[in-house]
Parts: structure tokens; sequence; C-alpha cells
């Protein structure tokens, strides 16, 4: 199975996801099915998913403590200490996540191999490759702007972080453009972010050829997921318009559990609310899976203690000498090696009794 | 058997909290819909500009539209019958589609020849005099901010 | 000293890192080159550590005579292992291939076969997890990444195991922190189920077991090797030390990698340890024993299972106990510190039979090592200068330019930076850093750790060392270079023959052994050559006149 392969799949798989809610709701008409069954379901899944997933990481105990140092040990008090990237406790752990977390720092580091050969030599340079970083932060933290951008539509009265976020998304405003009316209302900066990032992130996928020789059709699924989210996002905000009262009218009563379904919302709205249900529902069985797994890494969120405090593993608590037959003792390497020890001047546990013996026998 | 159970459930419950947020905040208080009214003169008039789903979603742009065009065209009146009916074929089938998909609708044609004159504040706050109770109920509702009243004098209200 | 049946560097740099445009992974077959794998481990060298499945076998054999039910195992091996390591899970789970690790490995940038990219190195293991742990893999199949597990499989799997150095490079620059070393480990693991094993490693971990070290030497031969270095120490010197073996009732527990002993140019410096406690035992009254019966520091268990590291290093505590020494003085290795800090207390401890390390000479408590009881060589003599308890004479080692190779896991496995350079700085007067991207955390690996320091996988060690050789290679034509100091034994014996291959104007060495050039011992004779024979900077001219 190769890229294309893989590629094609995943869009096939895509364009289902655009299929199905279209006849569904532009042909069949079944309001309630895409309106309500299939929203709460996708919630439903993706919680009870994500929590059983959880769960079942944290049931697999983490028996060694392996942090990757990336800093400097603490050891005496005239070295400087790395309490961030090598932490000691737990202060520099919470910090190390969150810079983990918040800014991606392992991403940071990200460099390009520049592979090249001077007069028949090899010369293996790296370069400055910071794209992949600023793709997956203004990725990240778009998605999380909308999300709860979107709180407009979840909640009544909106709180007050909710029009804060909004009114610094959507500060330009553009005016009078050729086509009127287009940046009417202001257009959001995180939605034309999110479209470039996941855009980039594509592409990248096809191009860069290591990436694109491992690539899955589940890492290109999410990604058209997520393409006809905001596609179909910016289309009804700019292009297609959906009356906005009705669709809080259904997104509010969802989640007062309240739900009907008004009439007058247009199928663009359908499609945009199936693409983000497939998307949730898929999480807890995908990749996307990582948003809760990065918090349990144990190479990113064990301080560096193991040297002055002991780190118990669950399941082997006793020294290997406890166990039958696990260690060669000294007593058996003594019995093995006893006369050469004597003879190195090597002290020995118990000296050979029959000493006298033995001697002449050695000597005929 | 949870292996650092505490930590883990910790971590769970406030990830669940976040995502269910918008259950939890004011939960309880009951489900309650925006009901925007007409005054006594826009129900006599019968009609707005375009049709009522056409003003409900598109009211902006066409604001804007008219904005564009006395400010900077210099025309002041719209003819909605008349646009409606010269427009082309072609043009009428993209607007179908487009109906189509977004709120399902056909394209409206107004019933009578009527002339407007491109006012935000003379026109449409003409009829529309109740600011809080007919614009603001859908915009706070919705949490936009327009800023037609960063110039225009909002109605006063009794 | 060039390695043979390797090609010439100019062949060999003939690198193309773009995999085949069309190519699927999971349906290419693995083939296996010669000069990228060891041999099959040997019957006697299982049975010896009582593992499974003991039988002669070779990788390039048709039948590597598995047991019938092979795959049983190796599935059940990986589900226990999934409920036992939750990094194994979570590795299985989260990676998302963005490829951040891909260029980072220093067996693709030397070899470019795409399946030494650490994620696609994890993805062999994870294509068969999916298959066998998940629904998405058993319902779709290779859609979903998930691979059957077939003896084609299994025979790649062991090939790209056997490739990789657990050097943990890839894991720094992984967003999730995903260690490739922690899968490889437990892939090796599953390998050995099966008897899987490579005679390299199978034979150190045999010969450990049995005698104490990885090669074989017995009690008398181990004190033989070591008193005829002290033979070569008064020879440079004109100071004989006096080691103690065995010794109950010592202060301190000595445990080196066994490497240290007999091979240059580790050799010189275990003459450097040498040197160094015959000094503090004549100054100050130092009392410390080495021992035969825990005659090894490094652990190739680790290489195997980490049931197998924690039965070989659980010697040191129990000779250290036997012995009733306070506490352990661990000599320059590399995997022995990532095991020292991070598994052997969990495996053996706590010793709660020594005492809370401090140094008899400067009273210095090592606070960060209350826990495990073992203080690093190099901490305690940076400690040692510091207080000012070393006569040194840096102007010994002018006669080198060095540079410092981080070696992975006390970089990675420890974050041993500042102590190592502090020596070094204080016995020299020539260093030169590498670039900052491959040094400290970011270092390359030798090529050859993890068990891969064999012969016959030349070409690989050549092709995996070559991010190395190529940051050393930058500082000797910057600077003039003409050394590398380290602190893992198996750098001491891998870099010589990489530099040999890629830069041979430099040569390798451990700090001690710069150590031991630079003490100044009050009764010893006129030193004018360096513990290698090599002349001092001056040393010729001197003696030119005195004829």
């Amino acid at each position: 199975m190769n890229f294309l392969v893989g590629l094609i799949f995943s869009a096939i798989v895509a364009i289902v996801v655009l299929l199905v809610p279209w006849i569904g709701v532009g042909v069949l008409h079944l309001y309630t099915i895409f309106g309500i069954v299939v929203p709460y379901l996708a919630i439903l899944i993706f919680l009870i998913g994500m929590i059983l997933r959880v769960i079942d990481w944290g049931r697999s105990p983490v028996p060694f403590r392996i942090p990757t140092t990336a800093g400097q040990q603490w050891s005496f008090p005239w070295i400087k200490h790395s309490w961030i990237e090598n932490p000691k406790d737990s202060k520099g752990v919470i910090v190390r996540m969150a810079l983990e977390v918040l800014c991606f720092r392992s991403l940071f580091r990200n460099v390009r191999l520049e592979y090249r050969r001077i007069e028949n030599l090899p010369k293996v340079a790296f370069e400055w490759e910071k794209w992949l970083w600023m793709a997956a932060i203004a990725f990240h933290y778009s998605f999380l702007v909308i999300f709860l951008r979107h709180f407009r539509f979840f909640t009544n009265p909106i709180p007050s972080f909710v029009k804060i976020i909004e009114k610094l998304d959507g500060f330009f405003q553009a005016g009078v453009l050729p086509i009127p009316g287009l940046t009417i209302p202001e257009v959001y900066i995180t939605d034309l972010l999110l479209l470039a990032a996941v855009t980039y992130l594509l592409l990248r996928r096809l191009y860069i050829p290591q990436v694109r020789y491992v690539s899955l059709p589940s890492d290109y699924f999410p990604l058209f997921l997520i393409l006809g989210i905001g596609t179909t996002g910016v289309l009804m905000r700019y292009f297609l318009r959906v009356d906005v009262t009705k669709v809080k009218e259904l997104a509010f009563g969802l989640f007062k559990f309240h739900p009907h379904v008004p009439d007058g919302i247009g199928t663009i709205f359908f499609i945009h609310l199936f693409f983000v249900c497939t998307l949730i529902a898929y999480i807890p069985f995908s990749k996307i899976c990582h948003m809760a797994g990065i918090f349990l890494s144990p190479t990113r969120n064990l301080s560096n203690n193991s040297r002055f405090k002991r780190h118990i593993n669950p399941w082997d608590n006793k020294p290997a000498w406890e166990y039958p037959g696990m260690v060669h003792t000294y007593e058996e390497y003594e019995e093995e090696f006893r006369d050469v020890m004597i003879e190195a001047g090597i002290p020995v546990e118990k000296m050979p009794e029959k000493k006298e013996e033995e001697k002449p026998e050695q000597e005929q | 058997m949870l292996y650092d159970g505490a930590k883990i459930l910790t971590g769970l419950i406030i990830g669940v909290l976040f995502f269910i947020f918008p259950f939890l905040y004011d939960a309880g208080k009951p489900y309650k819909k925006p009901e925007p009214k007409l005054t006594e003169k826009a129900k006599k008039a019968g009609e707005c500009v375009l049709s009522k789903q056409f003003m409900r979603t598109w009211h902006m742009q066409l604001l804007d539209e008219w904005r564009n065009d006395v400010v900077r065209k210099g025309i002041h009146y719209y003819r909605p019958r008349e646009i409606a009916r010269e427009m082309k074929l072609d043009k009428r089938l993209f607007d179908q589609l487009r109906h189509y998909i977004s709120d399902g609708t056909r394209i409206y044609v107004p019933k009578s020849d009527k002339v407007y004159y491109m006012s935000l504040q003379n026109t449409c706050l003409d009829c529309h005099s109740n600011k809080k109770e007919f614009c603001d109920q859908c915009h706070n509702y919705l949490g936009v901010h327009p800023y037609c009243w960063n110039c225009h004098i909002a109605p006063e209200e009794k | 000293m060039r390695p043979k049946n390797v090609p010439e560097p100019e062949e060999l740099s003939k690198i193309d890192h773009k995999p085949p445009l069309f190519e699927s992974w999971m349906d290419k077959k693995p083939e296996f080159k010669p000069g990228f794998y060891c041999y099959g481990a040997k019957a006697k060298n299982i049975a010896a550590v009582g593992m499974p499945n003991p039988r002669d076998w070779s990788p390039t054999d048709e039948d590597w005579k598995l047991p019938e039910n092979w795959k049983e195992i190796f599935l059940n091996g990986m589900k226990e292992r999934l409920e036992k390591y939750r990094s194994f899970k979570l590795f299985m789970d989260i990676c998302v291939r963005c490829g951040a690790c891909a260029d980072k490995c220093h067996y693709f940038i030397g070899s470019g076969d795409p399946k030494n990219m650490p994620v696609l190195r994890a993805e062999l293991l994870r294509s068969v997890y999916r298959k066998y742990f998940t629904t998405g893999g058993k319902l779709f199949g290779k859609l979903a990444g998930a691979r059957e597990l077939t003896f084609d499989v299994l025979k790649e799997i062991w090939y790209y195991l056997y490739q990789c150095s657990e050097c943990r490079r890839c894991s720094l620059f992984c967003p999730y922190g995903i260690d490739t070393a922690e899968i490889t480990i437990l892939g090796r693991e599953l390998t050995n189920l099966l008897g899987l094993n490579t005679d390299w490693i199978q034979a150190s971990v045999a010969n450990c077991y049995r005698t104490g070290n990885h090669i074989g030497l017995q009690p008398h031969a181990y004190k033989d090797m070591i008193e005829f270095l002290c033979d070569e120490c008064e020879e440079v010197t004109g100071i004989r030390p006096q080691p103690q073996f065995n010794k109950k009732g010592a202060e301190i527990l000595f445990v080196t990698p066994s490497g240290d002993v007999f091979a240059d140019p580790g050799t010189y410096t275990c003459m450097g340890y040498l040197l160094l406690f015959h000094y503090l035992q004549e100054e100050y009254g130092f009392d410390i024993t080495w021992s035969t019966y825990a005659s090894e520091g490094g652990n190739f268990g680790y290489f195997t299972s980490h049931e197998m590291a924690k039965r070989l290093h659980a010697k040191i505590y129990m000779e250290a106990k036997r012995l009733g020494v306070k506490w352990i003085l661990g000599g320059e290795c590399g995997h022995m510190w990532r095991l020292l800090n991070q598994y052997i207390d969990t495996f053996n401890g706590p010793p709660d039979y020594l005492e809370e390390p401090v140094s008899p000479i400067t009273g210095t408590k090592f606070e960060h090592a209350k826990g495990h009881k073992i203080v690093h060589i190099v901490e305690f003599t940076a400690d040692l200068i510091r207080h000012n308890k070393l006569k040194l004479d840096p102007s010994r080692n002018d006669h080198l330019v060095l540079t410092f190779h981080d070696s992975c896991n006390p970089a990675r496995g420890m974050g041993f930076f500042e102590e190592p350079r502090y020596v070094i700085k204080s016995v020299c007067r020539n260093f030169y850093e590498m670039p900052s991207n491959t040094i400290r955390e970011q270092t390359f690996c030798c090529g050859s750790g993890a068990g891969l320091n064999a012969g016959e996988n030349m070409e690989l060690r050549m092709r995996g060392g070559l991010p190395r050789a190529n940051a050393v290679k930058y500082v000797h034509e910057k600077y003039g270079v003409n050394m590398m100091a380290c602190i893992c034994a198996i750098d001491r014996a891998a870099l010589p023959v990489l530099m040999q291959y890629w830069v041979p104007e430099v040569d390798i060495t451990g700090v001690h052994e710069l150590v031991g050039n630079a003490l100044v011992f009050k009764n010893e004779k006129k030193r004018t050559t360096d513990l290698r024979g090599n002349p001092f900077v001056g040393a010729e001219e001197e003696q030119g006149d005195a004829v």
C-alpha cells in the first residue's frame, strides 16, 4: 500500500462523510438523526472512549523512572542545575510539562538534516526548520480558539471569556473588499490560520519524502476531516449563510437537554456538524488521542530523582537475589574459582579444608 | 487497578469538565430562545426589503452593500423587485443553489415595486424603531456586536 | 587499523535519504545485508543463563529453529508487556507520524534506510500491535496500518531492532517524548523469548553471569590484568599503585566496565583510576577496593531484557553488602550509568546496608546520590578538584587538543554534562566544543551502542557513527583537535575504529586518562611522556639537552 492508496482511501472515506449528511438531510430530511441523535452519540463516544482509553493507559504501571534528561542533573551546589529540562521534583516537572503541552518544547528543537557530499566526502549539517513547529502551534491554538468561540452557540448568556476571545480573534475589520459584504461580519484570524496550517500539514505529508513514506490513511483522514470542518465553517460564515439564531437554538437545545431542530437550517450546517461529530467520535480510536496521552508520557512527566528517591516497580519490588536461581551468587562464584583466587592472593570466604591432602596429589 | 490513580483521575476530571462545560454552564436554568418583536408599523408594512428568511441571514451584507452604493457610488435608491427580475438566468441558478444549501428557500421576488431610500437610520430604523426588542434580541443572544452604532444613533426608546 | 569489509568512505557516503516514491514499506520484504547484523546467539550462551530456545542459529538461515508456537509466544509476550509498561502501550498509541524524529537518528543519517527512521522502526512493532490489540487494526488491516505477524515480519523486526543503539536522541525531539529506546528494549525482550539474541550480546551476558564480567576474565586473570596496568603506571611515573581486591571492610567499592581493564584505550583510563586511587591513598589514606565478582559495571543484560539487566547488576549491591563497604564508586561508562541512575535502585534496591555517600577526602555529601548510594567517578574527581585536593599540572596535556563526546546514556538518561567538562578543563588547556546540535542532550551516538559494537556489523557502525565523526572532523579542521574525550567504555572501544575510518587524525581518551596525565605525585620520577608513552610538549627538547 503506497502513499497514493492511503491518500485515495482516506479521501474516499472523507467524501462519504461529506455525502452522508448531504443526502441524509438534503434529500431524506432526517433532521432528528443528524441534528440530535448523531451529535449526542458522538459526544458520548468521545467522552466514554477517552475515559476508557486513559484508564487503559493508567492500568499499566510505570515500572521504571525513565525521563529523557535534556539538561544538567542536580548535583553540586556549584554546578548550575537545569531544573526544567532535567527536573528533580514536581515543580520542575510541572513547568516542563507546561512548556511541552503549551509551547511544544520538544518540537521546537526540530532541525532539518542537510546532507551533502563535498569532494566525495560526506558533510552532515542541520538547517533551521521551525515550520513544523509553527504550523503545529498555529493549528492547535486556532483549533482551541475556534472551539472556545463556538461556546457562543452553546451557552446563554455568553460567558465573557468567549466574548473576549471573539473580539481579539475578529479584530481584522477589512471593511470594503472587492466582493461587497465578504468581510461582514468580521473575518476571524483563526479561521484562516487553521485552514492554512492544515493545508501545510497535508502538503508536507505529501511533499517530504520521509514523511510521505511513513504516512498511513489514518494520518490523512483526520486532516481531511478538519479541512472539511474548516471549509464548511468558513462557507457558512461568509458565503452560504445559515440562520445562526436557529443554529444556536439547535446547539443550545442539545446542551440544555431540550433537543429540537428548528426549521430553516441549511444542509451545509448539517454537513459541518457531521464532520465535527465524525472527528470527535474518531478521536479515542485514533492518533488524536495524543491530546490525553501527552500528559502520561513517562519520558516527560517524571522527575529525574531516582538517585536519591527510590522508584518502586509495582510488579517486581524484590531484589534479584530474593528470587531463586536468578543470580549467580558469590558463593557459587567462589566455589568455582576458589583455587585460582587463593593462588592469585585474592581473599576468599572459605578456605578449602583438605588442603594438606590435596597438595601432594597435585604434585603427583 | 489504576496506577497513579489520583493524578490520572484528577486529570481526567479536569479534561471531562472542560469538554462538558457547555452542559454545566447555567445548568438548570430553562431553555430560552430570543423573541424579536416587530413594531406596529413593521407589522403593518407586511414585508421588509427582501424576504424574512433572507433578511435574517443576510441583512448585514445588504447594509454593507447599501453603504458602498451610497458612500462610494452616490446611488441612493434600492429597487429589489427590479433587481430580482433583471437577474440573469445563470446568476439565478447559482443563487438558487446557494439558497438551497444554506436555508432551503426559493429565490424571493418582492411582491411590490416599492423603492427604498438606502439609509439605516431613516429607512430601517423607521420601521424597526425598537432596537432593544428587535436588533439586540438576536445580537445579544449570539454575542454579536455590530459596529453600526459606532456612527449611527440608535433610536430613542420609551 | 581501518576496518575491513567496509567500503571506502567515498563510496559509503553515497547515501540517499529519499525513500522510493511508490514503495510500500509494509509489503517490502527484509533484506539482510552483510555488515549490518550480528551473528545469532549460540546455544551454550543462551542456555548458560537459562533463557528460552537455546540452539545455534544464524540470521541468514532459512529456518531460525523457532518453537512451533512462536507467534503465540511473541504475542503473549507483547500482551504481557503492554500490561506491564505504560510507556509501551502509550508509545504504541499516540505517535502521529509527524516525522520530527526521522532525520535525527544516526543510523538513518548514515544509511538512508527508511526503516531506520525511528518512527518506522517503531511502526514495525506498532503494525503488529494494531493487528492483534486494536479494533481498527483487526477490522481494516493494512488500511489501518496493521500487519499480520508473519515470519518475514518477525525477521524484519529483528533486523531493525538490532540496528538501534537505544541512544534516545529521537525521544528528545519527539513532541510526545516517544522513546524508541524503550520500544527497542521491549522489542528485544520479545525476540529473546524466542532465543533470538545476537551472540555478541548473549556471550557477554553468559560471561558476565559466570565470571562477573563481559569478557569472561576469571578472578586471577582480572587481577593480573590490573597488576599489568600497575606495571605500566610504574614505567611511566615511577609510582606503582597498590590496588586492593575483594577487601572486606574497605570503605568504598569500585566498579567499572571490564572494557577498561582489557582494551586500549580504555586501559589508559583504567591507569588513570589506579593512579588517582593511589594518590588519594598516599595523601589521604583513601580505602577503596576492586572486586573480581562485581567486575563489570556495564550490563549487556540491558540489551537483552529488563530481567537480565536486573540479574546481572544485582552483583554490584550483593558484593557491596558482602564486603561491608560504605558506598560504591562507579567508573566511566555510558549505559552503566543510565542503569545506575534510572534502574538499579528499582531493580535491586533499596541498599539500606550502605551509607549515604560522603567523600572521605573533602567531606562533601553526595546528596543527589543518597538513594542508590553510587557516585560517578567523574563527579567524585570534580569534587576533589573543586576542593583543591589534587596537585595537577595541566600543561602535561598540552600535546592534546581536546573535544568532548557526550555519551548518549549519561547525556539523555542522566544529564551528566558539566562534571566531565569541569574535570577536563581543570586538567587540560586546549578544549573545544563540537557544534551545539551534536553535543550535550543533542549528542550523537558513537554508532555502536546497545550491544552493536561487534566486528561483523562494521558497516552499520561506520554508517551510524558518521554524524559523530563529522562533528569531530569539523573541530579537527577548525581547531586542530586531535583527541576526543568520553566517559563511556563502549565509546572507547568503538570510537577509535570510527575515527580511523572517518577522521584518522583524532584519537580517543577517557577523562581519567587525562587526570592521570596531569596528576603530580610527590615522589614521582621525572615524567616525560603521558600514560600512552607520547612525549609531553617540551619534553623532547629537554631530553635532547640532557643527552
